[in-house]
């Protein structure tokens, strides 16, 4: 690049004579400007908010300090106690399915059969896609009657495929979404569990054949401890993601019937920028935050002992 | 090696080999079924039961790129013959074409954006990952799990201060605030990722370039690139691919003008009820592109999801 760029005498020697170290700093400091400028500026500023009784739709209103105040409403609000049950209820089931189901196909792949990278493949693509316009394209597979989820269910079933709506009923919505979710998050487990079994070398198992180990035994003494850090390593990022989750959910379901899918994500934003109270979102805000910092925090220190192990 | 002991046995390897099969068909009917629902016509799309053998129709395309109002019959034969195939198949219809729809407008936003926060995220992930990669840098790690941390925050807790900020320095709304907010968003990927890349550089190449007289900006810019162009060129990827899909704030903070194809392919309506086979055939357009670059990155898929915490 210096060969074409005609740069002036001078500016070249000066850019030749940089040392090391003002390189690191040149080349590091616009990264950290550009996430002190869009990402802890803002985390401040919703700290400072989140004090107030600011309401965003009303800038010029005076605005009062009230301490903790927006804190003490939200911890004895029910509605935040029912998103974070059904939080909650979204995080552990999508968690245990996708687990099961991903670690299972991992299991199967890494048979070796004839072609298992093509369909490894196309097992991957619905992780890539965009959740709001592939969760909007669910509640067309969801309708009752001409929907392909409820006929594929009432073709195995026999049930009447107009007798059930996934997402207009208070007992189903939940599992619609888990349905969704799982279907799109599974190959994330698979992938990362299939790194975790294709790093057990074969002379572990060929040792283990030669003490006549049961098959069972080789699958639970070697097989699960070994794959265990790479399993919790991918429930951690599944973990931090569906806590997070709002844009697949707000497609599918807006967190409706009533609020029985209204995930954490889904309050802050109807709380928010619904009914603007932007101050005491801002202080669930900083909850969500605090939380999912905390847990992730122990998580890991619990991940790093098992890979010590 | 068929001796070794460790070696599935080939009824074993049917087996597993039919239920895998069998889930990815499974799993992939959904995404068959959109590109399906593209080529039907209104009532097919959604007939009872599903139909799986249909009559091709361009109609779910012509109504995404077109906005279209109803005409009577009479004054549909005191019209011009009709110019082209879209003209055509409108009329059938009973309507007139009046114009083009959002449609491209907002998918060109989505290419702008895109496009435009990675290319951002990539030169500045690429200077940053080759400062941690190879400098000493004071809390060097506190620095890396800071930048991993921003990833950390539910979009949408973010969301509101940029609200408030973008609307007081005029960014609502704007292609600019779009990819400085995904350029922050996708450098935590980008560093981490391109840092896991430049590790795995020798360094004996660099002090070679330097002991022939390369400063250490030439070094980098003339060894340590080109190196990692696949490592770079995967990265941008996975950046793009983030920008294109992401929802959260696109929906918060843009209504028109900077709007990418997320939040506005679920709002397609048709007359008279949502039109499933221009919702399907814009999500095909817009899905199609990633799907072949999923397929194109298989080798590094792993390590991209992972942030670079998993390497094969």
């Amino acid at each position: 690049m210096t060969d074409t760029i005609p740069a002036s005498r001078p500016i070249r020697r000066r850019i030749r004579a940089l040392s090391d170290r003002s390189i690191a700093w040149l080349f590091v400091a616009p990264t950290i400007f550009l996430l002190l400028a869009v990402n802890i500026f803002p985390l401040i500023w919703t700290i400072r908010l989140s004090f107030t009784d600011f309401r965003a739709n009303r800038p010029n209103r005076e605005v009062e300090w009230v301490g903790l105040e927006n804190y003490r409403r939200i911890l004895t609000d029910p509605d935040i106690w029912n998103t974070m049950q059904v939080t909650a209820h979204f995080l552990v089931w999508t968690i245990a399915l996708q687990v099961l189901i991903g670690f299972t196909l991992a299991w199967l792949i890494n048979r070796k059969f004839r072609g298992n990278d093509l369909w490894t493949t196309l097992i991957v693509l619905p992780m890539m896609l965009s959740p709001a316009v592939v969760g909007n394209f669910w509640t067309f597979f969801y309708q009752p009657q001409i929907g392909l989820f409820n006929y594929v269910v009432s073709f195995f079933s026999g049930v009447d495929p107009s007798s059930f709506t996934m997402i207009g009923s208070v007992t189903l919505a939940p599992w619609a979404i888990i349905i969704v979710d799982t279907w799109m998050w599974s190959p994330f487990v698979m992938l990362i569990c299939l790194a975790g079994l294709r790093s057990i070398p074969d002379y572990i198992y060929e040792a283990a054949e030669i003490d006549r180990a049961s098959k069972w035994r080789q699958f639970w003494t070697i097989t699960v401890p070994m794959v265990l850090p790479f399993l919790m390593l991918a429930v951690l990022f599944r973990g931090i993601e569906n806590f997070k989750m709002f844009d697949l959910v707000v497609q599918l379901t807006g967190g409706g019937p009533g609020s029985t899918t209204e995930l954490a994500s889904i309050n802050l934003k109807r709380e928010a920028f619904e009914k603007w109270r932007t101050g005491y979102s801002s202080a669930f805000a900083v909850i969500l935050f605090v939380t999912v910092f905390g847990l992730a925090s122990i998580y890991v220190k619990a991940l790093n002992k098992v890979k010590d192990r | 090696m068929s001796g070794s002991i460790t070696e599935p046995s080939s009824r074993q390897k049917t087996v597993a080999g039919t239920l895998v099969i069998l889930y990815a068909i499974i799993t992939i009917l959904p995404l068959v079924w959109i590109m399906m629902t593209g080529f039907k016509t209104g009532p097919d799309s959604i007939s009872y039961p599903p139909k799986v053998f249909f009559q091709p129709s361009l109609e779910g395309y012509v109504n995404l790129f077109t906005s279209r109002t109803r005409a009577t019959p009479e004054q549909l034969a005191t019209l011009p013959a009709p110019a082209n195939f879209a003209d055509e198949l409108a009329r059938d219809r009973g309507m007139i074409i009046t114009g083009p729809s959002k449609f491209g407008e907002r998918f060109l936003n989505s290419v702008i954006i895109g496009f435009g926060s990675t290319f951002l995220s990539i030169f500045l992930g690429t200077l940053a990952a080759y400062a941690f990669s190879r400098f000493k840098i004071p809390l060097k790690d506190d620095l890396l799990f800071f930048i991993l941390s921003t990833r950390m925050m539910p979009p949408i807790a973010v969301a509101i201060p940029i609200f408030l900020m973008y609307r007081s320095l005029g960014l609502s709304d704007t292609h600019l605030g779009m990819i400085l907010l995904y350029t922050a968003v996708n450098i935590s990927l980008a560093v981490w990722l391109l840092k896991g890349f430049i590790d795995e550089i020798p360094r004996e190449y660099e002090e070679a370039a330097l002991i022939d007289g390369y400063s250490r900006f030439q070094a980098f810019v003339k060894v340590v690139l080109p190196q990692a162009a696949t490592g770079i060129a995967s990265t941008a990827i996975f950046c793009l691919i983030f920008a294109w899909n992401e929802y959260a704030f696109a929906v918060l903070l843009t209504s028109g003008t900077a709007q990418t194809a997320p939040p506005f392919i679920p709002t397609i309506i048709g007359v008279g009820g949502k039109d499933w086979p221009a919702v399907a055939a814009g999500a095909t357009i817009f899905l199609l592109p990633i799907m072949i670059f999923t397929i194109l990155l298989r080798k590094h898929l792993l390590r991209g999801i992972t942030f670079g915490a998993v390497r094969k």
